[in-house]
């Protein structure tokens, strides 16, 4: 290191640090030389106030932690700085240990050699000197760290669900059964989400409106339950604890409190319309409609772009013929503002759009349907009644090929599999063979059937007949090339398992297209303050341990939101969701990170430069006295006016100048060159 | 130790995109070059020019300043005025003979492990080509050092009020 500095101030060392450097097994050990950085640490920092130093297989064990509480007891350390693993891990662990030893928690540093060092590093020597550095640098910092306590914030009992598919209805249900309110904000005209647009649900083939109507009844009827259909938010303010929500209630042009739900309306519209959203694309629906029969709420909405009235100011059918005159052309957006503390997204996912794979002919080759159309196609209250039928309404098909992994698990598309896809397509076999006899080819890459009960139905559909194909498709085509093959929808396909390539003809193709994230996540996480994965799902906060908690306290996600999965896993995700909530409901309050920004007002010079870099608007100016103050409920501890102040009045805890440059000073090996006291300056 | 020049870089990262991305390239086992040691900021917009200012006077060769991308900051927009900090460091610095290759600012989601890598290993080699940092300052006009004191509180009024202006 370059000596064209001038050395830190001898000092006597405030502190008495232990210092403990974790092997993770080998995961640290096996590229950072632990015993080494251990020496180091004690030789080299002991002027620095370290006055143990060891290093342990498993820090975080509770032999590990021990070891720490007994050094706090017996050796009296006044600070911890622990060499592990990254802070999102275990600092709450290590402090915790501490905390049980006596020790005042944030005096606790836990600096990462794991997911910052070993892991990414290969060369040992390297590895080990920035170990080395990095630990000098929580030696530093932590010196300066002050005692801390948590904050302590209410929590507000209400809580906001957004997305009414089976993820938020289940979330909403156990929340307002357990005594608290709620408030249950869905886009559509219906809650209900993709589960309402099923026939039979895998693998027990229950059919899905029986199971889902009455959760769906539960929720519109529930006494704790305020239902906003028809609607989004639009606005977050606050945090944990104390949300403040904004929602746009659009316009139904219908008035609930009037509105008996009885359909006249719907019945008298002279508008058809094709219906995309719930019918898939297969059938109508009117310019003012109820968008199913089973929908909750029952009332209709009137679609503005398509209304006789509102396109060309005549017809007011609908009105005319309203029994209750609940009809309100003249309605206009609300917004409503609620309080919560906790809020859940269950935004569900959008289908992969089969265009795409434009080799698969999805838009250009009628018989060639997509998922959806196919839940449509063979649900009986669909447009066809459940008669599974060719496009021309009619013919039944002799044979049908149903295509796996459409748009999933395609380097082209997306790399992930969509989870649902194998089986969604094995009951899409079953139910084609039971209701037509059709000869049925399922074309697969692999079958993934690892749920409870999932195997036994794909053994099942196997004891069915339905043919097998293993190999991805590449083309599915009109052009006849051999006879038998006219007028057919043709599948040309190398089988992997004979090696060999085939051609086959069908009537009719159906194509498990893969779950896509919303396609406006990105700007919902936004308005939540969460974040997308790479893919576009919902992150959480950790994918195996906290699942349906993300990052931004307060938030909660779940079902397929945060990635594709099954009705079990949606429903189990509502419910782990609804009982984080219910779990810090009930304590009544949260203890938040003492993370805040306060100003020292007689230092404050009232120059106002931190005045709008709040986008908190936890700022506040005093005329009267001209300084500036900082609300500590409202400062999230950004820290971005405490970087502003050029007067350095203003401190943030856990992260103050001071800390930050003593961190500074110990990565780059400042601490190193310091003499000791009495060994005069260098 | 080789005999290429092996730079020190400090990189700040903000707690909740950018140093989720360096845990994510650790859990990936993604490689780079060990050059950077990460400081934990709350987030990009508690990145004080002093900061940088300090870390490039006390021995390091470059500072990479990380966080989330813009629209996606956990604060709302506080890595906007990291941004504007940014731009005013580096043109401060161009001031003082420091090429602005020395400071990179790098946005980086929670998700994106192999891109932070990435830029990592760019940055490693942008300033191994550029050799070791001479920082001009260390030294008052009669060639004595500046104290710690001195040079902080000289520091602190070149860069603050210039993010007034901004
Ligand atoms: C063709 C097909 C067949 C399937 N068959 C089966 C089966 O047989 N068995 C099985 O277990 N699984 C099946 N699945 C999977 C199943 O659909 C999902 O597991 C389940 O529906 C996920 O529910 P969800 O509540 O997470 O999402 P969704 O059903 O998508 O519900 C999300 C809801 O949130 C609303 N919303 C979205 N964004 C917002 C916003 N910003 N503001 C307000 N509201 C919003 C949406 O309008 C929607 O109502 C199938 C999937 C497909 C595609
Ligand atoms: S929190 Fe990442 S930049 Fe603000």
């Amino acid at each position: 290191m370059s000596n064209r500095f001038i050395p830190l101030e001898p000092m006597q060392p405030r502190e008495r640090i232990g210092v403990y450097v974790c092997h993770c097994g080998s995961n640290i050990a096996g590229t950072v030389d632990v015993a080494e950085v251990r020496d180091w640490a004690e030789k080299r920092l002991a002027h620095r106030g370290v006055v143990v130093a060891r290093d342990y297989k498993f820090m975080c064990s509770s032999l590990g932690q021990e070891l720490i509480a007994k050094d706090i007891k017996e050796q009296g350390l006044t600070r911890v700085v622990v060499a592990a693993c990254s802070p999102h891990l275990h600092e709450q662990t290590f402090r915790k240990a501490c905390q049980m030893a006596g020790l005042n928690p944030y005096l606790c540093e836990l600096v990462s050699i794991r997911e910052q060092v070993s892991w990414v590093h290969t060369d040992k020597h390297a590895a080990t000197d920035k170990a080395k550095a990095i630990l000098s640098g929580g030696v530093e910092r932590v010196m300066r760290h002050t005692p801390l306590e948590p904050l302590h914030v209410p929590i507000h009992p209400a809580t906001l669900v957004v997305g009414g598919g089976i993820a938020g209805i289940q979330a909403a249900l156990e929340i307002a059964d357990a005594g608290f309110p709620v408030y249950l904000v869905e886009r559509e005209p219906s809650i209900g989400g993709h589960m309402a647009q099923f026939d039979k649900t895998f693998p027990t083939l229950d059919c899905a409106a029986c199971i889902l109507t009455p959760r769906m009844v539960s929720a519109g009827n529930h006494p704790n339950i305020t239902l906003l259909t028809w609607s989004e938010v639009t606005r977050v303010d606050g945090y944990v604890g104390n949300f403040t929500v904004t929602i746009r209630k659009k316009a139904r042009y219908v008035k609930e409190e009037l509105c008996t739900g009885c359909g006249v309306c719907q019945e008298k519209c002279p508008k058809r319309v094709v219906d995309e959203q719930y019918e898939a694309g297969l059938g109508f629906r009117k310019a003012c409609y109820i968008p199913f029969p089973q929908a909750v709420p029952k009332y209709p909405v009137i679609d503005t772009e398509n209304c006789v009235f509102f396109a060309k100011g005549t017809c007011k059918a609908c009105q005319k013929f309203c029994p209750t005159n609940a009809i309100d052309y003249d309605q206009k957006d609300e917004y409503l503002s609620v309080q919560v503390g906790n809020i859940i997204l269950a935004t569900g996912y959008d289908l992969f759009d089969a265009r795409r794979v434009s080799q698969y002919g999805y838009g250009r080759l009628a018989n060639v349907f997509t998922s959806l159309e196919f839940e449509r196609l063979s649900n009986s209250a669909g447009p066809t009644n459940g008669n599974i039928v060719l496009r021309d309404g009619v013919t039944t098909p002799k044979t049908v090929g149903i295509i796996h992994c459409v748009g999933s698990r395609d380097r082209n598309f997306n790399n992930y599999c969509s989870a649902i896809c194998c089986m969604q397509s094995l009951k899409f076999a079953h139910l084609v063979k039971e209701r037509t006899g059709a000869t049925v080819y399922n074309f697969y890459i692999d079958i993934r059937t690892t749920a409870k009960a999932y195997d036994e139905f794909y053994q099942r559909v196997l004891e069915e007949g339905t043919l097998f194909v293993r190999g991805k498709v590449a083309e599915v085509t009109d052009a006849a090339r051999k006879p038998g093959e006219e007028g057919k929808i043709i599948i040309q396909v190398e089988d992997t398992l004979v090696g060999k390539q085939r051609r086959i003809p069908v009537d009719m193709v159906i194509l498990a297209n893969g779950l896509e994230p919303r396609r406006d996540a990105k700007e919902v996480a936004k308005i939540f303050g969460i974040s997308c994965s790479a893919d576009g799902w919902l992150i959480e906060k950790h994918p195996k341990l906290d699942p349906v908690a993300t990052m931004t306290e307060g938030i909660y996600i779940a079902g397929c939101a945060t990635g594709p999965k099954d009705i079990p896993s949606t429903v189990a995700q509502g419910a782990a969701a609804a009982a984080s909530v219910l779990g810090r409901i009930q304590q009544g309050e949260i203890a938040l990170e003492p993370v805040r920004a306060s100003v020292l007002e007689e230092r404050c010079s009232g120059c106002r430069i931190c005045n709008n870099l709040c986008p908190f608007n936890a700022i506040t100016f005093h005329e009267d006295r001209m300084v500036t103050s900082i609300n500590a409920a409202l400062c999230q501890g950004c820290g971005t006016c405490v970087a502003a102040c050029p007067a350095g009045a203003i401190t943030g805890t856990a992260f103050s100048n001071e800390q930050i440059i003593g961190q500074i000073e110990g990565l780059l090996m400042r601490n190193l060159e310091t003499a000791p006291v009495g060994a005069g300056q260098a | 130790m080789s005999d290429t020049f092996e730079p020190v870089i400090i990189g700040f990262t903000c707690n909740w995109c950018s140093y989720r991305a360096a845990d994510l390239a650790g859990t990936a086992r993604v490689k780079y070059p060990p050059n950077v040691r990460l400081i934990r900021l709350m987030c990009s917009g508690r990145l004080d020019p002093t900061f940088v200012l300090h870390a490039l006077a006390n021995g390091a060769d470059a500072v990479m300043i990380t966080g989330c991308h813009p629209g996606e900051c956990h604060y709302i927009e506080q890595n906007y005025k990291a941004l504007r900090r940014f731009l005013l460091l580096r043109r401060t610095l161009a001031g003082m003979g420091i090429e602005p290759q020395r400071v990179q600012l790098v946005w980086a989601s929670a998700a994106e492990g192999a891109r932070l890598a990435e830029e990592i290993a760019r940055i490693v080699e942008e300033v191994r080509a550029l050799g070791p940092l001479h920082w001009p300052t260390s030294t008052d006009l009669y060639g004595k050092p500046f104290s710690e004191e001195e040079a902080f509180s000289v520091t602190k009024e070149t860069s603050a009020p210039a993010e007034v202006n901004a």
